[in-house]
């Protein structure tokens, strides 16, 4: 196992704590960005633990995207060389809230689509210069159709899914590999309010070693656990005029 | 939102999640709880403890397996601390390649730290190390009385000594410093002898017991007559060198609940049995690694399945040495009669380390384990001729473990109840203490 460096955005996720440990156990190095200082520290202290050689913290509001060229510097800076960057932060918007209130809507809209959008944009300058490593973005499966009873997210995704793949033509010339990570339902704090159906929901470790492998063969497009690219394959192919009849 | 239970899945009560990730989160889910109509809740882990002691008198419990990190690891002393969502499989994980394990484990790795302290677990090692709680130098616990404090041997001694073995009741245990023990290798230097029956069993275990630091033994719970209580000791001792080796998951998963119990008498008989006449000779030496000699049930996931959708109940007691022999006869002989009888026994010499859990279950004496299939009537009558032979020859129940003990056993058995109760989160209540404390 080599070690890396690891940027990551959206630190306290879910699904980036369980990938940080992976590489924290080869005794990588990381910078960890997200909103949360509390949050930030507790997990810093458990990579040490794990075996991190260093583990540093940004604060960083995923609505402030005027700070992001410089947030990359000092990631950059930081670390000398980025090996791997995961874009990561998100929410879970209530959707029935974003039919009826527009303001929430974008608010949500702008956290899961637009704020991964810039943060690529942000990070791709420096890995163009730096000419390795792979960019790693959390999409979803919510983006490969838009459902009715999920769709302001499913659209925020399917942006961040649009534009990695446009953005992974670009830098490939470059030597840089973006992968598009696409989980279905993960047991994590985010998720903790909802009644997954227990068969199909995966831990987050799961998830992360899903994603370990596919940063490690430069995958493209990665369905977690794999069950999903199957599922997803049905719901891209259901006919419209059934699809808008069903509840998905 | 998911429900949870108990492992014995007896009795039924469905327990509504509320999640804590964080520490400071504790107060949060605490208010969530209440907002559901809750007046009182409690902490739940993996929810390894196989009666009601893990459920919310409310049904609505603070689930902290999310709170699993490490907040300090010195690998130069084997001092951790920990979240108290940390299971004990994810602290060996991390420890042992540093040369360090448990100082003391219960049969599976499955169950969190704060489980541990709060149920002051103990293994095959009692004889030597005692419970887990003697290993425990602090505990940060979530009160909603007085908010975030920290208790130790030397600080808040009698929260202290209330929070081990404390059922989970002193407060939500949010973290866990451990003093963890040496090792050289990951094996464990095995020794298995067959006994004929339970007079053996005494005598291997007073001629081997200071020997190995572990050790356990298996009984056949459906032999009668000449061979009853024959079985087999197991002793082992650390390997004095070796790698390090963290075991591989390679666990299967019971799929499924049967329509019903796959422990029946034709099961039982066959399998004890069979388990017994496995090893031909009288003494085999083996080297194993430390999963199948400490966890060898974690194999099967979800091996509670296997007794259907009923669930079993396991019936734990401990006896003091002087009444031990005649007593384990008698619940052996029991059970043998009833034809109940257990996927199998578990016996195991337990020493005098005395510890510093106000409720802990273990005390000088032997402890007998046994899983029984839930039939109504049938336990109701079999467990009332047991408890009387425990309750008579000074024995006592494990909380842990039980869905059934009387009231009036339970504060005979543990006459210190009434101080842990004085000391009990006022928000806090499991079904177990209301069923033992009123």
């Amino acid at each position: 196992m080599k070690k890396k460096n690891v940027l990551i955005i959206g630190a306290s996720s879910g699904i980036a704590e369980a990938v940080a440990r992976r590489y924290a156990a080869q005794g990588s190095s990381f910078v960890l960005v997200a909103r949360n200082e509390a949050k930030l520290a507790v997990i810093a202290s458990d990579l040490v633990a794990r075996g991190a050689a260093d583990v540093q913290t940004l604060i960083w509001e995923g609505c402030d995207l005027a700070s992001l060229p410089a947030l990359a510097n000092s990631a950059w800076d930081a670390l000398g060389t980025v090996d791997l960057a995961l874009i990561a932060h998100g929410t879970l918007p209530d959707q029935m809230r974003a039919q009826v209130d527009l303001a929430y809507a974008m608010e949500q809209f702008r956290t899961n689509g637009e704020s991964a959008v810039a943060c690529m944009l942000a990070l791709a300058g420096h890995f163009e210069v730096q000419g390795h490593g792979v960019l790693a973005v959390i999409g979803s499966v919510a983006g490969d159709r838009g459902r009715g009873s999920n769709y302001v997210y499913g659209a925020a995704k399917a942006a961040v899914d649009a534009f990695a793949s446009g953005l992974r033509a670009q830098l490939f010339k470059k030597g840089v590999h973006v992968l598009t990570i696409k989980p279905g339902f993960v047991a994590t704090p985010m998720t903790a309010e909802l009644d997954l159906p227990a068969a199909l929901t995966a831990a987050p470790d799961r998830v992360a070693a899903d994603i370990e492998k596919a940063v490690d063969s430069r995958r493209n497009v990665l369905y977690t656990p794999w069950f999903w690219g199957w599922i997803m394959q049905v719901i891209r192919f259901l006919p419209t005029a059934i699809f808008k009849r069903s509840m998905l | 939102m998911p429900t949870l239970g108990s492992w014995g899945r007896y009795p039924r009560y469905p327990q509504t999640a509320h999640p804590v990730a964080w520490p400071f989160e504790a107060e949060g889910a605490l208010s969530r709880a209440r907002s559901h109509g809750a007046e009182t809740t409690l902490g739940y882990g993996c929810g390894r403890s196989y009666g009601d002691s893990c459920l919310a008198e409310s049904d609505h419990v603070i689930a902290m397996a999310g709170m699993d990190r490490v907040i300090e690891a010195d690998w130069r002393t084997g001092v951790v601390l920990v979240q108290a969502g940390m299971t004990l499989n994810g602290l060996i994980r991390l420890a042992l390649p540093h040369g360090w394990f448990l100082p003391v484990t219960p049969g599976t790795k499955f169950v969190t730290l704060g489980g541990a302290v709060a149920n002051d677990v103990h293994g095959k090692n009692h004889h030597v190390m005692g419970t887990f709680g003697r290993h425990v130098r602090r505990i940060m616990l979530y009160r909603s009385d007085t908010g975030v404090c920290e208790c130790s041997p030397s600080i808040n001694q009698e929260l202290f000594r209330a929070t081990v073995g404390g059922l989970g009741l002193t407060g939500i245990v949010l973290a866990v410093e451990v003093q963890l023990r040496a090792v050289r290798s990951s094996d464990i230097e095995q020794t298995s002898i067959k006994f004929g029956n339970l007079d053996e069993f005494f005598a291997l275990s007073a001629q081997y017991d200071s020997k190995f630091e572990y050790t356990v033994s298996w009984v056949d719970c459906l032999a009668g007559g000449t061979s009853a209580g024959r079985g087999h000791y197991i002793g082992g001792n650390h390997a004095a060198e070796g790698e390090l080796r963290v075991a591989g998951g390679n666990a299967k998963r019971m799929p499924v609940d049967p329509p019903f119990s796959l422990v029946n008498p034709l099961t039982l008989k066959l399998f004890n049995t069979l388990y017994y006449q496995r090893q031909q000779r009288k003494v085999i030496d083996t080297r194993v690694s430390y999963d199948p000699f400490f966890y060898p049930l974690d194999k099967l996931l979800q091996w509670n399945r296997i007794y259907g959708k009923a669930g079993f109940q396991q019936y734990q007691c401990v006896i003091p040495p002087d009444a031990g022999r005649d007593a384990v006869a008698a619940i052996l002989f029991e059970t043998a009669r009833n034809g109940a009888g257990s996927f199998l026994a578990v016996l195991k010499q337990c020493a005098d380390i005395k510890s510093p859990g106000l409720l802990s279950f273990p005390k000088a004496g032997v402890s007998l384990a046994l899983d029984f299939a839930q039939h109504d009537a049938l336990n109701t009558r079999l467990f009332a001729r047991l408890d009387a032979v425990v309750h008579e020859a000074g024995g006592r129940l494990y909380p842990a473990k039980d869905a059934h003990m009387s009231a009036h056993h339970f504060q005979a058995a543990y006459p210190a109840w009434a101080q842990l109760e004085s000391l009990r989160d006022p928000l806090l209540m499991s079904r177990f203490w209301r069923r033992v404390t009123s």
